[in-house]
């Protein structure tokens, strides 16, 4: 165990390192890049003994990486924003083979125009795919993960590719220190790779035939149902780690301070912890609200939001990406969760592009959130909460815009 | 009233451009009408299937047609190399393009026309093809009275004017005189 | 040492629709019956230069002993293209039946 002061792009560079992958591909994106650069380091320095597999895009990228773990490598790419959409078809491609596979993905807005910090607007456009989707609030949760992921998506029970999402910059080029497991024990956690079919010049197996509908459906079908054991697999592995490692998460959520709580604030990556600072001042004022952090947007941890929501005066829901035409994205995926009770319910969007939303305005909102509460449940699907530069001068609803 | 029809040929026989022809020839008579390929991987000379609707109502069905009231078999051999008349409703109607009565039982209504040799007799061949698909519809016509044939002859003239549309007339025409029950 | 480099093919313990088929003759069916026109090799003709087989695109020539062909008309599906690429026209296509 050494404890060493990474980016959030050098930890996921370490945790592929300590899961001995056999094939790395990537093209360079922005604020990825520094992963694969710090991987073909070790490579180059005899630390990996890996394959590096240059390419011209990402969608080369992710085909290289698919193939070589379809033929039975463990492999691994990262990529960012536009290069994720670039990928998307081949993001579909994996996870209907069914193949293992991990990728980091460093959260970043998408243009135009070009902007290169953070939202959830990249990872959640995946969220149909199938793949599993985990996002980190900080550096040391970033190896874990990323090592963690290695064994969820290798696990018989789940066999479908995971990403694991950072926020760009405020993870991936910020330095924290990071405990870094000791290979040996490491190698005696994660087993060797595992895998449905391997595809090989000696295997008689053929990928990409037509199949008839019918059996195209229940591919479909069998996802769905290795999704809903996914959830099982998230939190034994999340908890074994913990055990071996000494660090847990709380699996597919992470719960700060809900114990007593009457109002939650439902949040999904590094701003968690100006939540969490800000219900920490909060709760020195004896309001009683707790952080309920999604680590994980697929598969959606339903029956967990239901246990821990289920008696809530209030929900807040802030979304770093936007469903344009609808609401934030994990606003919907907490309405639909929470449709039979009745609790009042507000999504927010905010800090889309990396506009800084912090602590203080974090507590005021959860405060104003509180009050209209109290004068009677709401149900508030979108408020945007504005740039600085632009509060005041339009309306914090679209939707008034039209009503002027 | 709606009645539902399965076109069986060969890829590249032309069933699909039979059941549209149809469709478009009930449209022309003010009814409401539907043509669809079974979508998927044709391939020249595998069995095929088309589906046509034809009804007084406007059609809001997108199902597949299980029970047709008609098939149409555009070649011979269909017969026994598929099932034809898989859900034909009891006393549907087998149009065939074939010289004998074909073995399908005794419960359907079988109309027969040697298609093949009048679209020989008056040089309707395509790359060593007879075309007896519009042949086809020419029979469709007088033995079920759904439509009429001067519709058929103007939905084909449409989609193949001058010269190919006169050879196609004809061949209708000459369908719809020897088309017989067998 | 990469100690965890070999990968292990596991049985899935979900439910499990692979988008994975293994090859096997005539998948859909006796092709043959598609046919409309059938290739004939005229053996005396036929110089065993092999051109047929390398360009039939499913694999129904039938390479015989002295390098001459015949025809697998269980797979047949008579294209033609053995017969438009025969050098020495010893192919030609015939009406089925």
């Amino acid at each position: 165990m050494v404890v060493k002061t990474l980016t959030g792009n050098y930890a996921v560079a370490y945790a592929v390192k300590l899961a001995r992958v056999n094939v790395v591909s990537a093209y360079p994106i922005t604020p990825q890049t520094t992963i694969v650069e710090k991987l073909s380091e070790m490579i180059e320095k005899g630390e990996l003994n890996a394959r590096m597999i240059r390419v011209e895009s990402e969608h080369s990228a992710l085909a290289a990486v698919y193939g070589a773990a379809s033929a039975g490598a463990r492999a691994f790419t990262a990529t960012s924003s536009h290069g994720l959409l670039y990928m998307h078809e081949v993001v579909w491609w994996a996870a209907g083979s069914r193949i293992p596979l991990v990728m980091a993905v460093v959260t970043r807005a998408i243009g135009p125009p070009w902007n290169i910090h953070v939202d959830h607007q990249d990872i959640l456009d995946q969220r149909d795919s199938g793949w599993i989707i985990a996002v980190a609030q900080e550096n040391q949760e970033v190896l874990d993960l990323t090592l963690q992921a290695f064994k969820i998506s290798e696990d018989p029970r789940v066999y479908l590719p995971m990403m694991v999402g950072l926020d760009g910059f405020i993870l991936s080029h910020t330095t924290a220190p990071v405990d870094i497991p000791d290979q040996e024990l490491v190698d005696s956690w994660l087993p060797p790779r595992r895998q449905p079919y391997i595809i090989a010049p000696e295997s008689e197996v053929v990928m990409g035939n037509i199949a008839p509908d019918e059996d195209h459906f229940m591919m479909r079908y069998s996802m769905a149902a290795s999704m809903e054991a996914a959830k099982k697999v998230i939190e034994e592995v999340d908890r074994e780690y913990g055990e071996i490692f000494g660090r847990s998460y709380g699996g597919l959520v992470e719960c700060y301070k809900c114990e007593d709580a009457e109002y939650f604030v439902v949040i999904m990556g590094s701003w968690a912890g100006d939540a969490k600072k800000a219900v920490d001042t909060l709760r020195e004022q004896n309001v009683p609200v707790g952080v309920v952090r999604i680590r994980f947007v697929r598969p959606w941890p339903r029956e967990k939001l239901l246990e821990i929501l289920s008696g809530a005066k209030g929900v807040l829901v802030f979304d770093r990406a936007v469903s344009m035409g609808s609401t934030g994205i994990l606003f919907s995926e907490v309405a639909q969760t929470l449709y039979p009770l009745n609790i009042s319910l507000k999504g927010l969007v905010a800090g889309l592009a990396g506009v800084d939303v912090g602590p203080s305005r974090i507590e005021a909102e959860i405060l104003k959130f509180i009050k209209q509460t109290e004068e009677g449940a709401i149900y508030t699907p979108t408020e945007w909460i504005l740039p600085e530069k632009y509060a005041g001068r339009y309306p914090s609803s679209p939707k008034e815009v039209i009503a002027k | 009233m709606l009645v539902e029809i399965r076109f069986h040929g060969r890829g590249g026989q032309g069933a699909v451009t039979a059941a549209n022809l149809l469709a478009n020839a009930a449209v022309r008579e003010g009814k409401y009408a539907q043509a669809f390929p079974y979508f998927g991987a044709e391939r020249r000379g595998a069995p095929v299937v088309a589906f046509a609707r034809i009804s007084d109502e406007p059609i809001q069905t997108h199902s597949r047609i299980e029970h047709p009231d008609i098939v149409v078999v555009l070649d011979p051999k269909l017969f026994e190399l598929a099932n034809v008349t898989e859900g034909l409703k009891e006393n549907g109607i087998v149009i065939a393009n074939a010289r004998e009565k074909p073995d399908v039982g005794e419960t359907f209504k079988v109309y027969c026309v040697d298609a093949t040799s009048i679209a020989q007799s008056i040089g309707l061949v395509v790359s060593g093809w007879p075309v007896v698909n519009t042949v086809m519809l020419g029979a469709f016509a007088r033995a079920t009275g759904l439509v009429k044939l001067e519709s058929i002859i103007e939905a084909v003239r449409e989609q193949f004017p001058g010269k190919i549309g006169d050879l196609n007339a004809n061949a209708i025409m000459k369908a719809a005189e020897s088309v017989r029950e067998c | 040492m990469n100690v965890n480099s070999k990968p292990v093919l596991e049985e899935p313990k979900t439910v499990f629709f692979a988008p994975i088929s293994h090859p096997s003759p005539g998948s859909v069916g006796k092709t043959g019956t598609w046919r409309t026109h059938k290739p004939v090799v005229d053996l005396d003709k036929c110089t065993g230069c092999l051109i047929c087989w390398l360009y039939c695109p499913e694999d129904t020539i039938i390479r015989l002993e002295n390098d001459k062909v015949s025809i697998d008309y269980e797979y047949c599906k008579g294209c033609g293209i053995c017969a438009h690429q025969c050098p020495f026209d010893a192919i030609q296509m015939v009406p089925e039946g």
